[in-house]
């Protein structure tokens, strides 16, 4: 090492490169630095060996753990149902749905499960609270076309409405105006019928005039009073509820096309105690019967 | 090193302090320390201190204090799956951190006073950094022996005897690190549970985990980190500069006294000299590193260990004690210019801390003996805001949260204010007419979700206000939320 460069003013040994006059000095790395670098050596060395690490062409290096995220999250999914088998067991167990309603734990465990399915399988339609949209009934509310009760929350959200279950139901609103059924003054007259039905601004001729329409062409499903049907699900039109809208227009626009909601089923895509939750849930949400 | 030559009857010791300030390079390699022993008030004093504060540390967790059934029975616990602080008699919930808070700040403008008054206090006698780092030295003497045995076995080659008494130090000191880091893990879990737990293999990792890393912390910032902790790590010695004044006592030496120093020899006449002998007792005792004669630094922790050595010094030469003592650089000006002494305690900033001190303690201590034992919470739902019934009533849904800060189950009767007509009905809850009477758990926070119901006819506006409250049935304690109802607007 003859040829070693020495800055004469610190005493240090330099690289030998100069920029501008300027040497640079070759000072060691700290110690700290090179003694973490060499156990950062040493820990990949062993992560190598002992963890996933290396892409191959068809797949990967398994490492002597054989770690798997994968593997991990399935096992934890396996355990969480196991420790929730019991309060499963029991939802599916309950004599009615009444008593899950009455058991303080079940309720809770149902009320929990419940917002959770919720949120990933009806706030698209419903909304994250239930409160429903134009044509998607508001199911905090008492205005339930198909029933508000436990049982009838659980049919709806099991066969659906107008879905491809067979339990389901198909009965539709006739499209009147589309349909060449009714002429367009008689359907503007039984606006104003529904109007009047719902206490609403409305011209009384007109109402009169098509009394005896409701009576021929309404009353069959939406009763002689207008209070709806629920077998058939059809809505009460004397409340202040109105899926579709409940002034003019949209009642013209309900009468002249029809309506015909359609909610998918849910059994077979979401397990039975998942359904149950959901009835619950969605009973306790403030309009349940 | 330490060629101790005898110059009379004083011990002098051939040394530079080792951080002295013109040894203050920016890159060097540490030089070890090694204090020598010394005796007098001020070590007696800090082996009180130290008896006291590690005693508390390590006793502290073991103190039982009866709170109730279903409560734990630890004077002082961090329960951290419990979520609540037990302090003795008080029991802190997350969301009243602010007592915490509070605490801290009483912390911090006690050290402001108490370095504004005696200087590094903290520093020198309770500081966790400087009571290990006195007890390893100590473990180190004990083991090695003093001051010129250690520099002469650290100078020695590597025989039988000096890896037995070095692998015995590092021994003892891991096992007082260990002891530190098992200590610290007792105030978050029941401490004989989880004693019984660690030895059996059965306690949490986390208790491992910190355990581990108190030992390892303990072990290597008192065992050789020690006094570069206090320089390069810790931002206190930074911050007391401002801290501190001309009035404030600090280890001084008293210049004023000592100069011009050097050698003396018994017999030789004290005039016209200062009273240091240049024996450096003070520098070898010093575990700093430093040299109390080149002033006020930022090395120095203030320990008042040179003031024993000194005082030892000034005996046998039989000068009057205290040539490095507590004392003001106002002090050591009114001494040249021959004025009388006094120590100024009531200056403007001692006062500021202390009224400081004094209303954030009042503050704290009305917070606390005025503490609600119930709390009431009412979240208003907002998707929906309102929901429109059939008959054109609107209900607005709450979730009311009565938190029950007592240990006792407590009856609550639950009272909504509002426009005339409301309704109240809740999920779960019998209630009958407006006996709306709610059962909250010890210790617990019941949830109760409201329906309040407004008949088309009493709707006034978009919002009207109503307030809920929460009336203990047995104390009458209350709890009032005030809130508002939500229609369309019309």
């Amino acid at each position: 090492m003859a040829d070693k460069d020495v800055d004469a003013h610190s005493g240090v040994e330099t690289t030998g490169h100069a920029w501008d006059g300027i040497k640079e000095l070759n000072n060691p790395l700290p110690r700290w630095w090179l003694i973490v670098f060499y156990i950062s050596v040493v820990w990949s060395i062993a992560y190598w060996v002992l963890m996933p690490a290396w892409p191959g062409i068809s797949g990967y290096t398994k490492g002597l753990r054989n770690h798997s995220e994968r593997e991990n999250v399935a096992e934890q999914i396996t355990a969480l149902e196991a420790a929730r088998a019991d309060d499963t067991r029991r939802l599916l167990e309950a004599p009615s749905m009444q008593a899950i309603e009455n058991d303080p734990g079940l309720h809770q465990f149902a009320m929990a499960a419940g917002a959770s399915l919720f949120g990933d399988n009806c706030a698209t339609c419903h909304g994250a609270g239930g409160q429903g949209f134009k044509g998607y009934p508001n199911l905090n509310d008492d205005a339930w076309l198909w029933g508000g009760g436990l049982d009838d929350i659980r049919r709806t959200i099991a066969y659906g409405r107008r879905s491809d279950h067979p339990e389901t139901t198909n009965t539709v609103m006739l499209a009147y105006g589309r349909d060449g059924i009714l002429s367009r003054d008689q359907i503007s007259d039984l606006t104003h019928y529904v109007l009047d039905l719902s206490r609403q601004e409305h011209d009384d001729a007109a109402a009169e005039r098509a009394a005896p329409l409701f009576a021929q062409q309404c009353a069959a499903c939406h009763g002689a009073a207008g209070t709806g049907d629920r077998t058939q699900g059809a809505p009460n039109l004397t409340d202040v509820i109105w899926l579709y809208g409940g002034d003019r227009a949209s009642i013209y626009e309900t009468l002249w096309n029809g309506r015909a909601g359609v909610m998918p089923a849910w059994e077979g895509r979401l397990s039975d105690e998942a359904i149950l939750a959901l009835s619950v849930y969605v009973h306790s949400l403030g309009g349940g019967e | 090193m330490s060629v101790n030559e005898l110059t009379g009857d004083v011990e002098r010791h051939d040394v530079e302090a080792v951080n002295a300030p013109a040894k203050r390079t920016l890159y060097k390699a540490r030089e070890p320390i090694h204090p020598k022993r010394v005796k007098g008030a001020f070590r007696r004093l800090k082996w009180q201190v130290m008896v006291a504060t590690l005693g508390v540390y390590y006793l502290l967790p073991w103190v039982r204090w009866t709170r109730g059934p279903g409560e734990p029975d630890q004077a002082i616990l961090v329960d951290f799956a419990g979520s609540r602080f037990y302090f003795f008699m008080i029991e802190i919930w997350p969301d009243e951190l602010y007592y915490v808070t509070g605490l801290l700040i009483l912390a911090s403008l006690g050290l402001f006073l108490a370095t504004a008054l005696f200087g590094r206090v903290w520093c020198g006698y309770t500081c966790p950094q400087t009571v290990w780092t006195d007890l390893f030295v100590a473990v180190e003497r004990m083991v090695e022996g003093d001051r010129n045995k250690r520099i002469k076995l650290a100078n020695a080659p590597w025989t039988a005897d000096k890896i037995r008494k070095k692998v015995t130090k590092h021994v003892i000191w891991l096992f007082i690190g260990m002891a530190t880091g098992g200590a610290w893990i007792l105030y978050f879990h029941d401490a004989p549970t989880i004693a019984r737990e660690f030895f059996l293999g059965q306690a949490p990792f986390t208790a491992y985990f910190y355990c581990a890393l108190l030992t390892l912390t303990t072990y290597i910032f008192a065992g050789s980190m020690r006094e570069q902790v206090c320089t390069y790590m810790c931002p206190w010695p930074r911050i007391q500069a401002s801290l501190t004044d001309a009035d404030t006592l600090q280890v001084t030496y008293k210049y004023d006294r000592g100069e011009p120093r050097g050698p003396h020899k018994k017999g030789d006449s004290w005039e016209g000299r200062g009273d240091c002998v240049s024996c450096r007792a003070c520098v070898v005792s010093c575990p700093m590193g430093i040299d109390i004669r080149e002033g006020p630094q930022l090395e120095c922790i203030n320990c008042a260990l040179c003031i024993d050595a000194c005082d030892s010094i000034m005996d046998k030469v039989g000068r009057p004690r205290g040539l490095i003592g507590y004392d003001t650089d106002a002090n050591i000006a009114r001494r040249l210019k021959g004025e009388k002494l006094r120590v100024n305690f009531m200056r403007p900033r001692t006062v500021v801390y202390g009224s400081m001190l004094v209303l954030v303690a009042s503050i704290m201590l009305f917070a606390l003996t005025t503490r609600a034992t119930v709390n009431l919470n009412v979240i208003r739902d907002r998707t929906p805001p309102y929901v429109t019934l059939s008959d054109g009533s609107v209900r607005n849904a709450y979730t009311v949260k009565i938190v029950n800060r007592a240990n006792a189950e407590r009856t609550f009767r639950l009272d909504i204010d509002g426009p005339d007509g409301l309704v109240v009905s809740a999920s779960g809850e019998a209630f009958d007419g407006a006996r709306r009477l709610v059962t909250a758990g010890g210790d617990a926070v019941r949830s109760v979700r409201l329906f309040v119901t407004l008949p088309a006819s009493a709707i006034a506006g978009a919002s009207s206000p109503i307030s809920v409250s929460v009336t203990d049935t047995v104390t009458g304690e209350q709890a009032v939320n005030p809130t508002v109802f939500l229609a369309e607007g019309r």
